[in-house]
């Protein structure tokens, strides 16, 4: 096998165990592609090999479900991404069938529920259906959308080449409009044979079959049920975001979230264009936390490059990347407070010190919320004069005292005890088995944190808690946000003190990075829980594959069981603890 | 409009109630009273809603223009803030939206995204321009713009609100067009309804 050894200091998630291929014989066979690891099972023996993994071997929580076309190679292949709770590397094992219009792949949702809304993304963007999958329905773009997007052959309408930089505009082109070069005139394309007067379809038919599913038990009274819509336009969703709730009386029977209405594209796009071109994409997914992202997305390519940056840029990437985590549980902890009934004043305080750490964002990178400030081996730039000073002022002197009042005012008051104390419970089983990540789990009582786990940059090198709640409601998810920006305030304390001097990128400013043939998976604990990437290179200049395992999205699994049984009033403030942003939901 | 202006429109005041009495034009105490209490939906989309809610902290204060008041129901709000990407999925909702707000009502779009599409332009999931479907005020560039920029583009609204007259406003008018806009629709793409016929006429050639 030739696949490239991992960077120092970036531990491979792709680590062989030794003794699976004798603890399955004949069932699975290494992946010998030049580049790649993990397993290829066969479709068959998916069902079987999972569950023996699950049960036997301990790989509990199933991290990432996503499918990548090999037009050239005809095939369509699944990869699986599972880990341990208890930490350690995980294992990657792919399931390749021939491609075809319609494919077919056991579903995974019976041993890992967590798949449930990455196997129905899977089959709504490359079309793969998930035989035994309990509802298996578009996700991100409407039901009736002509095609599969994300397949290799399936083009968009402003379509002009596989891959940037586009002909048209380089090395000497000029812009044009893109409007220009569709017969509509706009970004529509519509397939063979259609009559626009003969449309008749309703979009909505299959999410309301699919709540209705249900309503059969009628114990006691033969009350009807009723189906409200919350959302996308209202206040408490957090953005364009809705909810199907089934209500028995005041009391919640299903719920189903419905995403895509800020669908935009992100992975299409990301596989357009070069492996630079994406970071400033990466900002916009989890518009909260940008630095974060763009750690993830850098660790995954810097795998691939098998480079490793410098010292100095180390540190400046964990200070920025802890600094976004405290203004996203910041911006969470306000937004839950808003959803709890007290309108806008707690979040004016959180806003306060948010305003304090986007100052320095803009210092260093130029921008508030959008930074773009990683870059393949190392950051953009340094450090300019007098941050370094004033980072220095906010993490030693202002933000502890400032996160201990915010607590203050907060923690004790009576109605978000009695209304977070107790509710939207998520039991720890119940966490591990939806594959929640982030604040979720942790306040479910798993110590689970890809910081700790399977430390990537330099995180050995800090000494922090693990902030863990054991109840699993409202109220310990809030207070395990606070936990944690007191250990991010830590983190940033022992980074000022240890930074180097010395350069802050390994490579000359290029506007094309040559990335070798291979896969890899970056992951990072981002604020709201694991973020992943999954990128596949062919050695051309555009990532053939460009998966992000986002952890808002994957959350959102557990939402629905959370909320059944509660009452209405509840749902805004469950899906507040769960603190989701839509960019990255839907991307 | 300043107390000065106010008290000298021109006309002879009588001493004893010069500081009492403001004359003024119909139009200028309309309009006035209009820009100074322009309430926008509560509504964000994407990125540029979280520069919106800064906005509307304590550091920008939104609330010194009276625009403070988002409402989050459509009846009652006089600007439409597009705040972010707006997607083929999300179009129909918006023009909804749109088409609940009571006249005079307003569209800024916020951000490039809104604008023309942004950096998302080429996905297929996403609306060229809000423009494409609802008439827009006011355009503020940058992605996502700062508060300042979002400021300084309400501030465009209260120009154009205060460069309005009663006398033509469109909502004023007898018999004026106030048909509301056909909400698109979601088929196999999305489909406008008001250029259904193209779109069969072009399919047919």
């Amino acid at each position: 096998m030739t696949s490239p050894s991992p960077a120092p200091g970036l531990r491979s998630s792709q680590n062989e165990t030794t003794d699976l291929a004798t603890h399955f014989p004949g069932m699975i066979s290494p992946d010998i592609r030049t580049g790649y690891s993990g397993w290829m099972v066969d479709k068959n023996n998916l069902v079987v090999f999972a569950s023996e993994l699950h049960d036997q071997l301990g790989y509990d929580y199933l991290s990432s479900v996503t499918a990548v076309d090999y037009l050239p190679e005809e095939k369509m292949e699944v990869v699986y991404h599972v880990y341990k709770t208890t930490g350690g590397p995980g294992i990657t094992f792919k399931v390749q069938v021939p491609r075809a219009d319609e494919v077919e792949i056991p579903s995974l949702v019976q041993i890992y529920p967590g798949a449930e809304l990455q196997e129905r993304e899977a089959w709504d963007l490359f079309g793969i259906k998930f035989t035994d999958h309990p509802d298996l329905r578009r996700i991100l773009m409407w039901e009736g959308f002509a095609g599969h997007p994300m397949r290799k052959d399936w083009h968009e309408a402003y379509f002009e080449e596989e891959g940037k930089p586009l002909k048209s505009r380089w090395p000497e082109g000029h812009a044009v409009m893109a409007e220009s070069k569709n017969i509509y005139g706009d970004n529509i394309t519509y397939p063979e044979g259609f009559n626009p007067e003969s449309q008749t379809f309703d979009p909505e038919k299959a999410l309301y079959d699919a709540l209705k599913l249900y309503s059969k038990d009628d114990i006691g009274l033969g009350t009807d049920h009723i189906i409200v819509n919350m959302g996308p336009q209202h206040p408490s969703t957090h953005g364009v975001f809705r909810i199907a709730v089934m209500l028995d009386g005041e009391k919640i029977v299903n719920l189903k979230p419905v995403m895509g209405y800020l669908h935009r594209n992100h992975e299409k796009i990301g596989e357009r264009n070069t492996f630079i071109m994406n970071m400033p994409y990466t900002d916009r997914l989890d518009y909260l936390s940008s630095m974060s992202n763009n750690f993830g997305y850098a660790l995954a390519v810097e795998k691939l490059m098998n480079i490793k940056p410098t010292e100095r840029a180390e540190y400046l990437r964990v200070t920025m990347a802890e600094m976004t985590r405290i203004s996203s549980h910041l911006m969470a902890i306000g937004a839950l407070l808003n959803d709890l009934g007290a309108y806008f004043t707690p979040m004016l305080y959180a806003l306060e010190e948010r305003e304090l750490i986007l100052d320095i964002f803009e210092a260093v990178a130029g921008s508030r919320m959008m930074c773009n400030y990683f870059r393949f081996g190392g950051v953009a730039r340094d450090l300019p004069e007098g941050t370094f000073q004033k980072i220095k002022n906010l993490f030693f002197e202002r933000l502890p005292r400032k996160i201990d009042e915010i607590d203050r005012f907060l923690s004790e008051n009576e109605i978000i005890r009695s209304r977070g104390i107790g509710q939207g419970i998520l039991t720890a089983e119940d966490a591990i088995r939806y594959s929640a990540a982030g604040p979720l789990l942790r306040a479910s009582g798993i110590p689970y944190d890809v910081r700790r786990a399977e430390p990537y940059s330099i995180y050995d090198r800090f000494e922090f808690d693990v902030a863990v709640r054991q109840n699993g409601d409202i109220y310990d998810r809030l207070m395990v946000r606070f936990e944690e920006i007191r250990q991010s305030i830590r983190i940033v304390q022992q980074a000022i003190k240890q930074i180097p001097d010395g350069p802050v990128t390994t490579m000359k400013p290029m506007y094309q990075v040559r990335v070798p043939p291979g896969e890899s998976y970056g992951r990072v604990e981002g604020p709201k829980g694991e973020l992943g990437f999954y990128l596949i290179s062919n050695g051309k200049p555009n990532p053939w594959r460009y998966h992000v395992r986002a952890p808002s999205f994957i959350n959102l699994t557990a939402f629905g069981p959370m909320c059944v049984g509660q009452k209405v009033a509840d749902v805004v403030a469950v899906l507040g603890s769960i603190d989701i942003v839509l960019g990255e939901v839907d991307r | 409009m300043d107390s000065n202006e106010m008290n000298t429109p021109g006309y002879e005041i009588p001493p004893e109630m010069q500081g009492q009495v403001a004359i003024t034009s119909l139009d200028k105490i309309y309009n006035w009273g209009r820009s100074a209490s322009v309430w926008p939906m509560m509504f964000g989309l994407a990125c540029c809603a979280i520069e919106m809610i800064c906005a509307a902290a304590s550091r920008y204060d939104i609330a010194r223009f009276g625009m403070e008041v988002m409402r989050p129901s459509p009846r009652q709000s006089d600007l439409m803030i597009i705040s972010g990407t707006v997607t083929k999925k999300m179009i129909p909702v918006i023009v909804r939206l749109y088409n609940q707000m009571p006249e005079p009502k307003y569209v800024l779009a916020m951000g490039a995204c809104a604008s023309g599409g942004g950096p998302f332009k080429e996905g297929y999931n996403v609306v060229s321009g809000v423009d494409k479907f609802v008439p827009v005020d006011v355009y503020v560039p940058g992605c996502p713009p700062t508060p300042q920029a979002l400021l300084n583009g309400l501030m465009k609204i209260q120009e154009k609100i205060r460069g309005e007259s009663i006398k033509n406003s469109r909502w004023y008018q007898k018999g004026a067009d106030m048909a509301e806009i056909p909400v698109p629709m979601l088929g196999p793409d999305l489909i406008d309804p008001r250029k259904i016929t193209i779109i069969h006429n072009i399919k047919k050639a």
